[in-house]
Parts: C-alpha cells; structure tokens; sequence
C-alpha cells in the first residue's frame, strides 16, 4: 500500500491550477498518523489537513471551537449544519472533540489529482461556510 | 451491537472518551480476528465443498454403473430362463440383488451429499456476510481512531510551533482583508496605468489626433464607398 506522501506528490501544484495558480505549501505533521499540511496563498489561517487511514484518506479543515459559538444560537447553528450537509459539494460538517470540522473523505485509492480536487473544493466550502455562519460565532 | 450503535452510546456518555473507548487499539484487533477467523471458516467450507461436490459426482456416476449393470444382468437372466437354464438365471438374479442393494447405497450417500453442498454453499454466504459487516466496523473503529489521532498531532503541532490558533471571525477577517487589499492593489495598479502608462499616452495622442486609430472611420467608409461602386458596375 502506498503511503500518504507517496500518494500525494505533485499535488500542491495540482491544488494550485485548480485555484487558479495560487502558492501551495505542503508540511508533513509529526505524530502517531500521517498528517499533511496544505496551506493555501491568500487562504493561510484557514489549512487543510490530509491524513490516511488503511481505507480512506480524509482533507479536514478546523472551523471554529465549541466555544466559538454564540450559546443562544448553537441548537440553531447544529440544525444548520445538518441541513447544509447533503447541498455542499464534496464536503461534509463533523464534529471532533470540541472543534467543529469541514472534511471531504475520498478512497485509499484516489489520485492525487482527485485529492487535489477535494482539497481545492475544501478550502473554498470552508471560506464559504465561515462567512455565511459568521453570525452564529462569537 | 454495531460500531456506530457503540458510538451513539459513548457520545452520550462523553464525547472525550470516545477516542479512548471505540478506537481502542484491542477493541480494533478483536474485530480483525473475528474477520481473520470468518475467512478461515470460509476456506475450510470452500475446501470441504470441493471434496463433497466431487463425491456426489462420483456417486452419481456409480448410480449410472450400478443401474447399467443391473439393466444388463436383467437381459442376461431371461436369456437364461429362455435356453431353459434356471441354475443360472438363479445366479444371475443373486448378482442383481447385490446390485440393487449397492444402487440403494449410492441414491442415499448420493442425497447425502446434495445435502451437505447446499449446507456448506449455505455457510459460504453467512460467513461472507459477516466479514463484509465486520470489515465495515473495523473501518469505523479505525477511521475513528485516525482523526482523533490527527486532530491531537495538529494540536500538538499548533501548541509547539507557537502559532496559536485565531478564532474562526479573526481568521475570515484576515483572509477577507488580504482579498480587499488586493483587490484594491489591482484597482490602484489600473489607475496609475491609465494616469502614467501607455493607455495615457496613447488616450493623449488620440486626443491630439496622432495614430492609427485616428482615421479608422473614414477608412472603413472608403472601402464601403468603393464595395458599392465595384457593385454597381458589375451590374451594368
């Protein structure tokens, strides 16, 4: 099987034509799995993080804190979230630990080019979404 | 109980020890034995099926023998009762009950094995089944594990490089910020050019009636003028 950086070589320029040539940056994570960084040009507070398991390979992107939300609102914000979920493309909301998530989940087999469209996705869906549930964060 | 049946239990219970519990490495190694033990079962069925599936063909065969000879041995009794030989036709008919019994024998081991080839086909499926469900919490229990296991390394990675993490807002800010000033850089990049650049220049010289642009209307009216001539005397 191949490894998560074998498997990803080439793409932070892949995830660079499909964002219409912006900076990419690739960071390997140090710790018990394989964790990568991208950080994308313009976009730097907001990385996505691309990790594999035996089955799958997930591009997660860190939102917000549960302490981020506005109390009064978060049943609302919840609902929200779980409605939202079917109409975004490729990525879904998660919940891990006390942070709230936007990931997209693609097969241990995808190429790199598929990541790269996941991971460009991604990050556009996580700036979208931030923006328009804004109000809900304190 | 299903994997994700244990997850809704523990996040109940607390969402901080489901990383502990569900993923436990144990936990994870106990389902890949039932899966490892499933495909043992699976290759043993498969290896008994074989030998079984070939011991009801042979059976069948040995039917087909057996009814063959008796079939023979008929025609050779009433031959000898015909040449009036009873001793003989005697003899012959002990063979066909030893034949007869030996047919019975085969008809029941052969519905034996018919049993048994449904029953092992039977087991197959089940246990494929069940490798596919368990393969499928295993997934769980594993992908689980993984992203708490990565959430914790990015923590530790943010805690140890200093660049602690903004808030959400503060990070849709800065990011909104660095679009506008680019924006605005490109907007001021387009006015110094229209003010300093070429396009000045080139707007200067228009004014003043320098270039070629100056007389494209009349050169365009000229070559209409002589189409329509050239027209008009192709006529006549």
């Amino acid at each position: 099987m191949k490894s998560l950086q074998e498997r990803i070589v080439g793409l932070d320029v892949l995830i660079s034509a499909r964002l219409g040539g912006v900076s990419v940056s690739l960071q390997p994570i140090p710790g018990a799995v394989p964790v990568v960084q991208a950080v994308i040009g313009g976009r730097e507070e907001l990385p996505i993080f691309i990790t594999a398991s035996d089955d799958q390979i997930l591009c997660i992107c860190y939102l917000w804190t549960e302490a981020e939300i506005v109390p009064e609102k978060r049943v609302e914000l919840l609902e929200l979230l779980l409605d939202l979920n079917p109409s975004i493309p490729l990525s879904s909301f998660g919940h891990v630990d006390n942070r709230y998530v936007l990931y997209g989940a693609l097969t241990q087999d995808a190429r790199a080019d598929d990541i790269a469209c996941d991971v460009a996705t991604l990050s556009d869906n996580a700036l979208d979404a931030l923006e328009a549930l804004s109000s809900y964060l304190l | 109980m299903s994997v994700i049946g244990k997850m809704v239990t523990l996040l109940r219970g607390s969402a901080r020890e489901l990383g502990d519990s569900i993923v436990d490495a144990n936990g994870a190694r106990i389902y890949e034995q039932e899966v490892l033990d499933a495909r043992n079962a699976i290759a043993k069925a498969k290896g008994e099926l074989t030998g079984v599936m070939a011991k009801e063909m042979q059976s069948a065969r040995e039917i087909e023998r057996a009814r063959a000879e008796i079939e023979r041995l008929e025609k050779l009794a009433v031959e000898a009762l015909d040449k009036e030989k009873a001793d003989l036709a005697e003899e012959v008919a002990a063979k066909i009950a030893e034949q007869e019994a030996e047919l019975d024998a085969q008809t029941q081991s052969h519905a034996n094995y018919a049993i048994q080839v449904g029953r092992l086909k039977d087991l197959i499926k089940t246990s494929e089944a069940r490798i596919r469900e368990q393969e499928r919490e295993v997934q769980i229990a594993k992908t689980t594990e993984n992203v708490y296991k990565a959430t914790q390394a990015i923590s530790e990675n943010i805690g140890a490089t200093g660049s602690k993490l903004i808030s959400a807002k503060e990070s849709l800010e800065r990011i909104k910020k660095r679009h506008e000033d680019l924006a605005d850089r490109m907007t001021a990049a387009e006015t110094l050019d229209k003010e300093f650049g070429l396009k000045a220049l080139e707007a200067k010289l228009a004014e003043a009636g320098i270039g070629e642009n100056i007389h494209r209307k009349e050169q365009v009216m000229e070559r209409i003028r002589a189409r329509r001539e050239a027209a008009a005397e192709a006529k006549a």
